[in-house]
Formats: C-alpha cells, structure tokens, sequence
C-alpha cells in the first residue's frame, strides 16, 4: 500500500483560556480545541472533515499548514515530520500545501490587482523567475481557473469580479505553486447555489489534472457526501467516525453522526424520515465531560438507561463493518 | 379573503449609475396560517419584496406601483404614521442577521419589554413582565434568563431572542429573511421545527426567505422562485418540487446536492443574472436558459397555471398548448 501523503498521529492542540486569572504554581486553564486526532489521506483523496462549529475542524487546518503549533502529536506531510520543521525548511514544505478560505470577499487584498496576487507567492518562493516567466505563469494559473481572457483579467482588483470570479482567483492563487495538498474551508459557502457547483467541478478537474489531495472542510454533510471519498467526522476536538463517504451518510453507526445525517434538510418535500434533534449546543471545550465526551446530548445512552461505562470510559476509534469504517462509541451494536 | 395579497409589486432602487429595476411585477398571496418560501439567488429581488409589505425599504427605494392587500388593507396608501400601528403588531420582521444586532448592554428581557411597551404604552411593567416570560419559553429559552445579557447567548439562542420579540406584539404575520444562515445544522433544524411549531401553534402566518430550497422544502407549504426582480413559478411546496415547470426552477433543484439521489456530480447555471440597470425585453433568465426559443429574447412571458395554485411564468408552457 502506497504511503499516505498526510497522516495525523494523535494530534492535540490547547490554547491557555485568554484573561484567565493564573496563580503562581498553577497552569492556565487550557482550551481542548484538538483533542488527540489520528488520521490519514492518501494521495490524490478528498477527505471532508465535518462537524459543527468549535469542533476543531480549523484549528486542525491550521496545525496541518503549519499556522498553529500542536501541543502534542505528530503530523507527517510526505513522511517529513513538520512539526520538526523550522525557518526555510518548513517554508519549502509549505509550497506543497495551499490554502483557500471561505470569504472570498474578505481572502483577496482589495489594493493589489489580480496579477500582482498571484505573482506575489512566486516572488517569494522563486525569486529568480522572470518577470515574462512570471507572467506566462500567471496566465496559465488564471486560465486553468476558467477566469478568460487571462491578461484582461490579470489587470483588474477584486471589487472588479463578482464571487464566484473571486473564489475561482483563489484557486488560481492556490495552484500557481503547483501544491500536492490543498486544505479548504468552507470554499462555497458564501457563494449562490448556481456558482457553487462550478466551483466544486474546477476543483474535481483540477484534482484529476494535477492529481492533488484535498482536505475539505464543510459544516454540510449532504456536500461533503457528494464532493468526496472519505468523511471523518469530529466532535468536540475529538474524531467520532469516519469512513467512506457511503458509509458515513448511509450507514453512520456513532448517535452524533446519526443526527446529523437525519437533519440533513432535503430539496424534496415529503420525505418521510425520523428526524433526531439533539437539545442544545456543543457545549464549552474548557469543561470536557469525563468518559464520552458527547454524552450529555446523547440519545441512545438515555435510550439505554444511562449505562454507567459512558460515563466512565472516553470510546476509542474501533473497526466496524469493513476496514474502511472506524467509530468511537461503546454501543454501536444494539438500538 | 387573503390576509395578505401582493399585487403587481414593482420597486426600483435609486443608484449612481441610474435606477435599478429590483422588484418588478411580482404578486402573490397569502393565507392566513401558511408559511410562504421565497428562493432565489442574492440580487434577485427577495428581500426587497418582503421588506415593501411593511414599508420597511431605504430612502433610496421607491415603490413604482402595485397592491399590497394586507386584511383587504392597501398598505401602500397608509401614512407612516399607520404604518408604526402596523408594525409589530400586526406585521413583524425577523431581519437577517439581527441577532447580531441585540445591545450589548442591556438585557434580553429589557429588549423584548421595550418592544412592548413602546407598542403598547397601556401595558403595566408587571403585564410586560409576565409576557417576555412567555414569550421566551415558547421559543425554548427558560424564562430566567431574560435577566441574562446577550454575549452570554449562543448564536442559535440569540436567534431565538430574535423570534420571540417579533412575536412580541401578537402579529398576524412574521417575515424571516434567511433566519438560519450562518447557523450550525443542528442548530438550524432546531430553529426550523420552532418555527413550523409556532405557526402551527399561533395560526400564524410566515413569509420566509432563504437561498436554500431544500430550507423551504422542509418548512413551508408555499414557494415562490425569484429571478433578476421577477416571480418566476411559484406553487404549492409538494407540486412546485416535484414537478418543476420552469427552466430556471429546474437548474435550481439540480444544483442541490441530495444524499438520497444518486451521488453524480449536481451541475450549476453557468453564466450571471442581467444588469438590472437596463433589463433585457424578453424573459430575464434567456441568458442562462438551456432550453430557450427565439421569441424569449423579444418577448417577455406571461404567467400561466399549469395546476390549480401552480404558476409558471415561461413561453415554453404556452408553446407545449399549441
């Protein structure tokens, strides 16, 4: 089996709570965001990590690009360990990994012109190109972004381009590196549903022409099922399942997966359907529940009459079904 | 008798470049106890048609012409100073993103009091008391929390707030524009079951818009599609999807991804809405039409009712009658 090109080992990211008051002696009262993580993807993957906000589905993101340091845990990017990394070596690895945000109003420097943002990366990472060098390069990025005619576009400034011109310069912005691995949050969201599914197909096309791996990261479980090969999902800084697209959507085993999947608003009216509606809200990082950690909005454990080894025990991830599907609950077989 | 019933509705903006044809001669209506979903991409016209029932527009707004037919009231003729005895009491409006707007400095008790007393100056302190107690239990918040300020509200909660003080005045008529963007999935059906549950429970009318079909599937009973200022269909929930008549609508509901459906990939609409500065003559969506004839580019279509209640405004419904 071919090795992964990003593998997670265990990853755990605090942050000391901000304006807590700290006693000489004492450790600031530390916020869980990552919460011991583990997983792969595998070379030209999509892997869409789902959850709700404050689960640590970012912050993993940015442990990964290297933008946050993990307090504890390994991260293997082609084998290199970076947390290791420092200065120029880290900033060599990280040509191979691109980002693109959600806001694409917000992501684009509105006083640069689009040739100038996506020149800027290559000043950085090769300072020896020439300027005609740059240019061809720009142009190819731009075109592949199905943003035509490229020397036109390359001269306007974001407030010249609608949204989903904007998400497609990022893209373009992404790629001029020519990455492995490009990580997405949320990439159209903010965009109408009418421009949102061309973007995903530049994606796709992108992916089979350049074979790059995706991190994906959505809130919308009916999308990430469609857009990629595997789904983990995370809860409270912790992963609770992951699998294969399929297998998550259609055959969640873990009760927080369940939900979600059965709340899942449908364009089709009259679907009949059990809808299970969890009460409340992700509670606070600061105070994880001893045991599992969903337990207070679980409803099978009260289904079960509150078995005690919820209570006591944190779940591990367990093979179920096929090798492909792993979930964290002590009661994945009966109800 | 509609308790509501929008007739020939036209609005244009007042802008630098010339005036902006933003709502153009959409009519609809509604029933007293249903929930309207108006869909449509942003710029097509939803927000600024339901912001023109209770005159609620910017200054750079005009209303041009048409009916709004509020109990056989036409709203368009009241003074403003109606208007104020219309709103919140008997129209109330749920603006987007508006929980982010509580104070931050006061209360969310005190916020929902002042919306009833300045309404209605007669009510005793203790009489508005008891109702913002009632009224956050019947949107889920326990009722000693009214004491509590708004930071130490989650977003799902403030948006909550939000429903109970539209509720505040006892309208006939509450219109949310996007009430569960930017909210997590759970969160957003929680707050879509409260608000089925609370037109079920109060007989209450609801407009509701959203960019998200699938929202209105789930909520309404009545949906209008909005294209460029213009109704383009517009029916019962159960007959509009599952029998999409126009272009437009069609795209649309193949744009979503359906977890039920088959997992191929789901195709957009290339291309953009016209300018709305100089609206083309013809139907607004030719551009962008997969399936459209030589007279749409020249001539704009008329509405048709393909069912009773389903209406379809497209030359394609007329040319299938020949």
């Amino acid at each position: 089996m071919n090795t992964p090109l990003v593998k997670i080992e265990n990853l755990q990211v605090l942050f000391p709570m901000r304006g807590s008051l700290v006693l000489p002696g004492h450790l600031p009262k530390m916020v869980h965001a990552v919460d011991g993580v583990s997983f792969e993807i595998q070379r030209g993957e999509i892997l869409a990590m789902v959850g709700e906000s404050g689960c640590g589905k970012t912050t993993i993101a940015r442990a990964l690009l290297g933008l946050v340091k993990p307090s504890s845990g390994k991260i293997f990017f082609n084998e290199h360990d970076i947390t290791l990394l420092k200065g120029s070596s880290l900033r060599r690895l990280r040509r191979q990994m691109q980002m693109i945000f959600q806001d694409p109003y917000e992501s684009l420097d509105p006083r640069q012109s689009i040739f100038e943002l996506l020149a800027e990366p290559l000043k950085i990472h090769e300072p020896d190109s020439s300027q005609g060098d740059r240019q061809t390069r720009v142009y190819t990025a731009l075109e592949s972004a199905g943003l035509h005619p490229a020397n036109e576009i390359s001269s306007r400034y974001p407030h010249h381009l609608s949204g989903g011109q904007r998400q497609r310069v990022a893209i373009a912005a992404a790629m001029i590196l020519e990455p492995e691995f490009i990580v997405t949050d949320e990439p159209v969201s903010m965009l109408d549903v009418s421009i949102r599914a061309e973007i995903l197909k530049l994606m796709l096309d992108l992916r089979d022409i350049k074979n790059l791996t995706y991190l994906f990261i959505t809130h919308d479980l009916s999308l990430a099922w469609m857009i990629s090969d595997r789904i983990v999902v995370l809860y409270l800084g912790k992963v609770v399942e992951i699998g294969l697209a399929q297998e998550v959507i259609h055959q969640a085993l873990h009760p927080y997966t369940r939900a979600l999947v059965s709340v899942i608003p449908l364009p089709q009216p009259a679907v009949l359907r059990q809808q299970i509606v969890l009460e409340g809200e992700t509670p606070s990082p600061l105070d994880i529940p001893q045991g599992c950690r969903f337990l207070p909005r679980c409803w099978k454990w009260r289904k079960l009459n509150c078995p005690s080894i919820c209570k006591e025990t944190d779940p591990t991830l367990q093979v179920y079904g096929s090798e492909s599907h792993k979930v964290a609950c002590h009661f994945v077989d009966g109800g | 008798m509609s308790l509501l019933e929008v007739q020939d509705l036209a609005v244009e903006f007042k802008s630098r470049a010339g005036y902006v044809h933003a709502v153009d001669g959409v009519s609809f209506h509604l029933e007293k106890g249903e929930v309207l979903g108006i869909a449509g991409e942003s710029g097509c016209g939803k927000t600024t048609t339901v912001l023109a029932i209770p005159k609620l527009l910017p200054q750079n707004a005009r209303i041009l012409g048409g009916k709004i037919l509020f109990n056989e009231d036409n709203l368009l003729t009241k003074t403003e100073q109606d208007m104020e005895k219309v709103r919140w009491r008997q129209i109330s409006v749920v603006f987007q993103g508006a929980m982010n707007a509580l104070n931050p400095v006061k209360t969310i008790g005190w916020q929902i009091g002042e919306a009833i007393s300045h309404h209605e100056p007669d009510v005793s302190q203790g009489e508005v008391h008891r109702r913002v107690s009632e009224l956050l239990e019947m949107v889920g918040i326990a009722a000693v929390r009214s004491r509590n300020y708004p930071h130490e509200f989650s977003g799902g909660m403030r948006q909550r707030v939000m429903i109970a003080m539209a509720l505040a005045c006892q309208p006939q008529l509450v219109i949310a524009d996007e009430p569960v963007t930017a909210l997590d999935v759970m969160v957003q059906a929680q707050i879509l079951n409260l608000l089925k549950g609370l037109s079920h429970r109060l007989n209450l009318s609801m407009i509701l818009i959203s960019h998200d079909l699938s929202v209105i599937a789930e909520t309404c009973q009545k949906v209008a599609i909005m294209y460029a200022g213009k109704l383009v269909e517009q029916g019962t929930v159960e007959h509009l999807f599952n029998n999409p008549a126009h272009p437009y609508t069609q795209r649309l509901l193949k744009a979503f991804p359906n977890i039920y459906g088959s997992k191929e990939f789901v195709s957009g609409i290339p291309g953009y809405p016209p300018d709305l500065l100089n609206p083309p003559p013809g139907c607004r969506f030719f551009d962008r039409c997969h399936v459209r004839i030589k007279r749409c580019q020249t001539e704009a279509p008329d509405d048709y009712e393909i069912e009773p209640n389903h209406h379809v405004v497209c030359h394609l419904i007329s040319e299938k009658n020949r």
